[in-house]
């Protein structure tokens, strides 16, 4: 813990040096008061030279006014970065407060610095700034790492709330705020209706990823995890085009001359400005997905055809004024697929960050910016407006979440819980995207901007600091319905075994929603779309990858140190275990309570947990490796039985820790290995295993039946020892020798990884192989099983 | 759902499967239509290979374990109504099935049979017990491998020794419903979207 607080000390204290640098280079920025002056004047302080300034050429120079704009921005990402550093080392900071709360913070403090010094501050946000290089990152951020299958499966129900949240927000505060502002008391009334709409469509964009960090902790369910992270999707993009709309209607003529047609036209056209957005970005986001298959050769290019298509997407909407924002999105969402396979491994992880990086980028600077502007002389406070706005915000908030949520109720198969409605109601963090496009209101249509910009800061402030803060325990206090009654290890036991269960048969069932439409659009995909954009000869899916890594590191880490460094066979000392029946003590059923809970395999969820800012790998994928990993130990050893190489030690503890099957009982075990092992001997030339085996598997390809005859030669060996066992280890086997193509976890490398050390012996594996053959030529897999059959028989 | 209606016809033998699982038409040709895309080969049968490409299962624990329970008996193959039958265990509990016949069989998704089905998954030998060894088994397969294997024993033990009322070592199938007495089997083991 001290060894922690020092640490935070340190990059506390760059970031102390950094901002008193800051200050020192801006105050002497303020002492210079002109270009040419202050080039004299350094020249004077620091040339040694005569007094006539512009006849020597000077040794030292100092010109600021050149970086200064890059300069600053430089050092306010850098200053951001080190505040997030230190903001990470105390590691419980982020499951309390958004970190949006801390760049503000930040930018707070710069703009206090930039107001003490006088400074004119850099002109960062401006309005084609803003949107055409600030915006993009972020929106495609968004799109990229949505979990598309959950985001299409409730797709009913997030544009439902999406769109019709973001409109009844916008009208209900618009509206409102303008029967405010018709009291006379309160001195608004200049402010007209437009005005207000303008406003309240722009107050209404919420951020609500940013809240999702602090979810974390919870553990959100996955159904409400997906409709905040559509909402923060589609609401830029509602919101943007609101905005535009509005502004444009603002422009036109006064506001008696606006008829009801012009209103009919601005729906209409907000129709066409979403679909228009999102068939331009579907079309860019096929055009990139088909130009990555053809880059094999240079992957270098391949992130910069990501990232030029999906900005490019962006651009051509604004052309033609659709919405950029929804462009870029879909751009995201659909390329995504195509390119994950498409593209190598690098490439893949460099685009991750990359787009993470750029998107933190274009937030600090926004957070910054407007933490810089809080500080400052463009403020007009107004009680009634700002009081009533924060009031609005939260009343029409809950109206549309509640009313909307009714309805959507009625559709759903899984209904959100009033527990969830309150949830997202309470979500609704505002953040960078109205204050960005309350700064960019044209003071000549708004003569009172400051007002508008004053009360965006006091609602953004309000939702993040203090909504984003009591969020997290307001999650876990809704959460925790269970009673604290501590269960017994048998119920935790059989309760996680039960979540296991419940999902893997959730997995065997299928996904149910949408069906006909998904799986319609899974066939046009297969036979279409995937034949175009996807290069030939690939890895199905990530799990593959994921598996070839683990394949080629670690599995082989686990052989040599988990079954070649196998203990003393302690077989028989668990036997004489099953005597005693030790009495255990309190402590130890804590403690083995607590082993449990901690260890014990979550249950797969759907969702990975997404982390705004930055990239971990995910406990699931460990828990996945180690599951996998388990399996194929499981194959290894089956193989190894029964061996008679002096290497091949029958099972140790250590290997039965990472067996995931049950591979008998150890005594029996213990017996067939050895009665396996006489076998062996007896039966066949000892050595050449391959011999007996092809004879086994050609008996048994003769006898064209089904596996049920193998049982006397088992019942033989084992002295009847359950069937069971022999099927279990068989379809072990099976599925790592199945070889087919569509078996897309079982590559074909790993059977040659098994192969190093797995030998053939034991009559299990002779069975196990000949009730393959069997079935393999049966289904005319005969190919891939030969195949793979083969070098095992070269190698001896 | 106009043109799959027809796939009712197609499901041979429906009108029993669905008295003896209690599903709705809706569901059994949902159920259908996943069991022939999970057969792939057309067979008409599932077998071991064709339940284990289904990724999700790879990365589950209990995957081979809940696999090797569609085939009781040692088969190599389960039918539609095999397929079915495992899958009628998690369909919710209904109320209108409290009140059944009582000289009819047990409906496959009563408490009981749930709990059978949990019960099956520990007990591989299938003799009516949970033996120290297969209890040590399943909780191998389901806790990480910072445990060590003393850690495992003794939870094993104590497991057993909880639910163990006759002291005979292992915990038969009556000692398991007792042990779980108090637990909501059958919302942990329902799957809404089976009705």
């Amino acid at each position: 813990m001290a060894l922690q607080i020092f640490l935070t000390f340190s990059p506390w204290n760059c970031l102390l040096l950094l901002v008193a640098l800051e200050y020192s280079i801006a105050s002497s920025d303020v002492n210079e008061p002109a270009n040419s002056t202050a080039q004299h004047a350094t020249n004077a302080w620091f040339a040694a030279s005569s007094s006539e300034p512009d006849e020597r050429i000077s040794v030292f120079e100092l010109d600021y006014d050149y970086v200064q704009i890059p300069y600053e921005v430089t050092l306010w990402i850098l200053l951001a970065s080190l505040a997030k550093i230190g903001f990470h080392l105390y590691h419980r900071l982020p499951g309390l407060m958004p970190e949006s709360c801390l760049l503000i913070l930040v930018g707070a403090v710069v703009g206090g610095i930039i107001f003490g010094t006088d400074h004119k501050s850099p002109p960062v946000m401006d309005s084609s700034i803003y949107f055409l290089y600030l915006l993009p990152p972020i929106v495609l951020e968004g799109g990229y790492f949505m979990p598309t299958r959950p985001f299409f499966e409730n797709i009913g129900s997030i544009l439902w709330w999406a769109v019709l949240g973001a409109l009844i927000n916008a009208l209900g505060i618009g509206l409102s705020l303008y029967l405010i502002c018709q009291v006379q008391a309160f001195g608004l009334s200049d402010v007209n209706l437009l005005q207000n709409l303008l406003f309240g469509s722009l107050i209404s964009a919420v951020d609500p990823v940013a809240v999702l960090a602090v979810f974390e902790e919870a553990r959100v369910n996955e159904q409400l995890y997906m409709m905040i992270f559509g909402e923060a999707l589609l609401n830029d993009g509602i919101t943007v085009v609101l905005y535009n709309m509005l502004i444009a209607f603002t422009k036109m003529h006064k506001f008696e001359d606006i008829e009801p047609v012009d209103i009919l036209a601005g729906c209409a056209r907000f129709i066409i400005v979403g679909v228009g957005g999102v068939m331009f970005g579907i079309a860019f986001g096929f055009i990139s997905a088909f130009i990555t298959r053809f880059t094999q050769n240079i992957s270098a290019i391949e992130p910069l055809i990501v990232f030029m298509f999906s900005y490019l997407s962006y651009l051509a909407a604004e052309t033609l004024y659709l919405s950029g924002i929804l462009a870029i999105t879909a751009c995201a969402v659909t390329m995504k697929k195509y390119v994950e396979e498409n593209v190598s491994q690098t490439s893949y992880t460099t685009i991750k960050y990359f787009m993470k990086m750029l998107s933190s980028v274009s937030e600090t600077l926004i957070f910054i910016f407007m933490g810089v502007s809080t500080v400052g002389k463009n403020h007009e406070w107004n009680w009634a407006f700002i009081c009533f706005t924060l009031a609005f915000c939260q009343i029409w908030r809950a109206i549309s979440v509640f009313a909307l949520f009714y309805v959507s109720n009625q559709f759903r198969t899984f209904p959100f819980s009033i527990k969830d409605q309150c949830i997202i109601f309470y979500s609704g963090v505002r953040g960078a995207g109205s204050f960005s496009l309350a700064f960019l209101l044209p003071l000549s249509l708004f003569p009172r901007k400051k007002m508008f910009v004053t009360a965006t800061l006091v609602v953004i402030y309000f939702t993040v600091f203090i909504q984003g803060i009591t969020i997290g325990p307001l999650v876990r206090y809704l959460d925790v319905k269970k009673t604290n009654k501590k269960e017994s290890i048998n119920e935790e036991l059989h309760i996680r075994l039960m979540d296991h269960l419940k999902a893997g048969i959730e997995d065997v069932c299928g996904h149910w929603s949408h069906y006909q439409v998904r799986d319609k659009f899974k066939k046009f995909d297969h036979r279409y779309l995937r034949k175009i954009l996807i290069r030939e000869n690939l890895p199905k899916s990530s799990i593959v990858s994921l598996y070839k890594k683990l394949e080629m590191k670690q599995a082989i880490e686990m052989v040599e140190t988990g079954i070649l460094s196998s203990t003393a066979f302690s077989i028989p000392h668990q036997a004489q275990r099953i005597q005693e029946i030790k009495r255990l003590c309190p402590e130890d059923v804590e403690s083995i309570r607590d082993i449990l809970t901690c260890n014990m395999y979550q249950v797969r969820q759907r969702t990975l947990s997404y982390n705004k800012y930055n990239l971990k790998p995910q406990k699931s994928e460990k828990q996945a490796k180690e599951i996998l990993i388990r399996r194929q130990n499981t194959l290894r050893e089956s193989m190894r039985k029964g061996h008679s190489l002096p290497w091949g030690k029958p099972a140790g503890t250590k290997n039965i820790r990472y067996l995931s099957f049950p591979y008998g009982n150890p005594q029996s075990a213990g017996r067939d290995t050895r009665a396996a092992g006489f076998s062996d001997d007896d039966g066949s030339n000892p050595g050449s295993s391959s011999v007996m085996f092809s004879a086994r598997s050609r008996i048994r390809s003769l006898q064209k039946q089904q596996a049920q005859e193998i049982i006397p030669m088992k019942s033989l060996h084992r002295g009847g020892k359950a069937l069971s066992f022999g099927y279990q280890r068989s379809t072990s086997q099976e599925e790592y020798m199945g070889g087919s193509r569509r078996v897309a976890l079982r590559p074909k490398p790993l059977f040659h990884a098994v192969d190093e050390e797995g030998e053939s012996g034991g009559e299990s594996e002779g069975e196990a192989f000949a009730v393959r053959s069997r079935w393999t030529t049966d289904r005319g897999h005969g190919r891939d099983y030969h195949r793979s059959h083969s070098p095992l028989l070269q190698r001896k | 759902m106009g043109s799959r209606s027809s796939h009712a016809a197609v499901i041979p033998d429906v009108d029993s499967i669905r008295r003896e699982t209690g599903f709705s038409q809706a569901s059994l040709i949902r159920l259908h239509h996943r069991f022939r895309a999970l057969d792939r080969n057309k067979k008409g049968y599932l077998s071991r290979i064709d339940l284990q490409q289904i990724g999700a299962l790879a990365v589950n624990p209990l995957g081979d374990r809940i696999i090797e329970s569609f085939f009781p008996n040692g088969s190599q193959q389960v039918d539609f109504p095999g397929f079915v039958r495992v899958l009628a265990h998690f369909r919710p509990v209904e109320d209108e099935d409290t009140d059944l016949d009582p000289k009819k069989p047990e409906p496959l998704n009563s408490r009981r049979n749930k709990l059978h089905y949990a019960f099956q998954l520990y007990d591989l030998d299938r003799d009516g017990k949970i033996s120290r060894h297969e209890m040590l088994q399943v909780l191998r397969l389901m806790v990480g491998v910072q445990v060590t294997e003393e850690q495992l024993e003794n939870i094993a033990d104590r497991t057993v020794q909880e639910a163990d009322e006759d002291g005979d070592g292992a915990v038969s199938f009556l000692e398991f419903t007792k042990s779980l007495e108090k637990m909501d089997v059958e919302q942990k083991m329902s799957i809404r979207i089976l009705k």
